[in-house]
Order: structure tokens, then sequence, then C-alpha cells
């Protein structure tokens, strides 16, 4: 079915919608999605070959660059994709607008502080400055 | 808004379940399980820091049954989630989406997911202890 050319050329062009910003968040959405793909892969092999270290042994493992740069990637990508994905669902079931919004703004909050706490004790660990 | 007692739609007794509808929930439900999982991987990275005590607190947790219970959900939910995704990207380019590909994408997927968690957990029992 093709498309019926009801926008002003200008409009094409820019490629926005009447919100203007309207596919923001689903962009951000799968581009978190597929940063997250070899991310968690890497997580998830790099904690099996990781089992059952000491503190001594976790602090290096994590802390090592390569570990530390890919936690903190990791980190930014699951808070953000999680976020957004929380935001999806609410939107989809909850109907009162006061209630979706406190919650929304939550998730967000939550979301944003857990990255920020994980972010430094990588970072602590990283510089070695953790006790 | 409910205004009348209405019947449901669908009818839960008798609806009869599809493949892509029960897949799309369970995006959401491990989703959403993730979600809270990520509370567990920021504790846990927090108590690395943090030293001795804590760190010793998440392995004796992440240790006991229950824990082990919690990472072996979270194992599977990843897994799904993370083939399902897959599934999701290749639908945004445009392809995929008649009837037959959805059914032979989605048991790909449950198929692949429930390998992925056999073989993580075969392998990390392999590679346990200090």
């Amino acid at each position: 079915m093709p498309a019926p050319l009801m926008r002003s050329p200008l409009g094409r062009a820019i490629g926005l919608g009447s919100a203007k910003e309207g596919v923001g968040q689903w962009w951000i959405q799968r581009l978190t999605a597929i940063a997250l793909v070899p991310l968690a892969i890497w997580f998830v092999i790099s904690v099996i070959a990781h089992l059952g270290v000491d503190l001594a042994g976790f602090r290096r493992w994590v802390g090592a660059p390569g570990t530390a740069i890919a936690f903190i990637l990791l980190l930014i990508a699951v808070f953000y994709h999680t976020a957004l994905g929380f935001q999806v669902v609410i939107e989809d079931y909850v109907h009162a607008e006061l209630v979706k919004l406190g919650m929304i703004a939550a998730v967000r909050l939550i979301s944003f502080g857990l990255a920020v706490a994980g972010i430094f004790a990588v970072l602590r660990m990283a510089f070695g400055t953790a006790a | 808004m409910r205004s009348a007692a209405r019947p449901l739609s669908p009818h839960l007794q008798i609806y009869r379940w599809q493949l892509t509808s029960v897949l799309s929930i369970l995006h959401r439900a491990t989703g959403l399980a993730l979600g809270a999982g990520t509370v567990l991987l920021v504790w846990w990275l927090v108590a690395g820091a943090a030293g001795p005590g804590p760190y010793g607190g998440v392995t004796d947790f992440l240790g006991s049954w229950i824990g082990l219970a919690l990472l072996c959900g979270w194992t599977l939910s990843l897994a799904y989630h993370l083939c399902n995704g897959i599934r999701h990207l290749v639908w945004d380019t445009g392809h995929a989406l008649d009837l037959r590909s959805t059914y032979i994408g989605g048991w790909i997927v449950v198929a692949a997911a429930a390998a992925l968690t056999v073989v993580v957990w075969v392998v990390g029992f392999a590679n346990w202890g200090p």
C-alpha cells in the first residue's frame, strides 16, 4: 500500500512527525538492544570464567581496564534499556495519569541511581581506592 | 475503565493460546525479571568495592538455594530475552513478518534459549571452585 503523500517536502526531509521527538525513545531502545547483544554475551562468559574468585580476585578482574570499561558500558546500556522497557509496560497497563507519571518517574530515578552506584563501584575497584 | 460487568475479551477460560502471543508476553515478563535482577548486579559490584563483609554476604546469598534458583531463572530470562530481542531486531528491519516466519523464528528462539541456558549451567558447574 503506497503511503499517501500528505506531507510537505520539508517535513519529509526532516523526517519528524507532529510530535517532533516521538521516535527518539524507540530508537534508543533499539540502539541499547544492539549494544547489549555483545555486552550480555561477554558478561555471562566473563562471569563463568571467574566463578568462585575471592574478593582480591574479584577486584583484579572488575578493575582491569578492559573489564571496567565493559562493565560501565553494560551498566549504561542496561539501565537505559530497562528504564525505557519498564516505561512502555507502565504506559500500556497503567491508565490513571498521576499513578502512571509517578511510576515512570520512579523507574527513571531508581534506574539512574543504580547505574551511578554501579559505575562508581567499578571505578573504585579500577582505581584501587576500595577499602 | 470498566463501565459494566462485561465479559472479558479474549475469554480466558476457552482461549486457545498461540505461540506468537505467548512469546510476546514472555518477552515482557523476562524483561521485567531482568530489570529486577539489575538490583543484584549493582549490589554485587557495590559489595565488591565495599569490602570483605558485604562481598561475603553477596557470595553467600548467591551460593544459597534461593540464590541459585534466582540465578537459574535469570539465566533463562536473559537467554530468552536476548534471542527474542534479536528476533525483534530482525522484525524492525521489515523482514520475517509473515505468519510462517514468526512461527519458525519463535521455535528457534525457544530452542536456542533452552540450549544456551543448559550450556551456561553445565560450563558453570564445570568451572566451579576457587
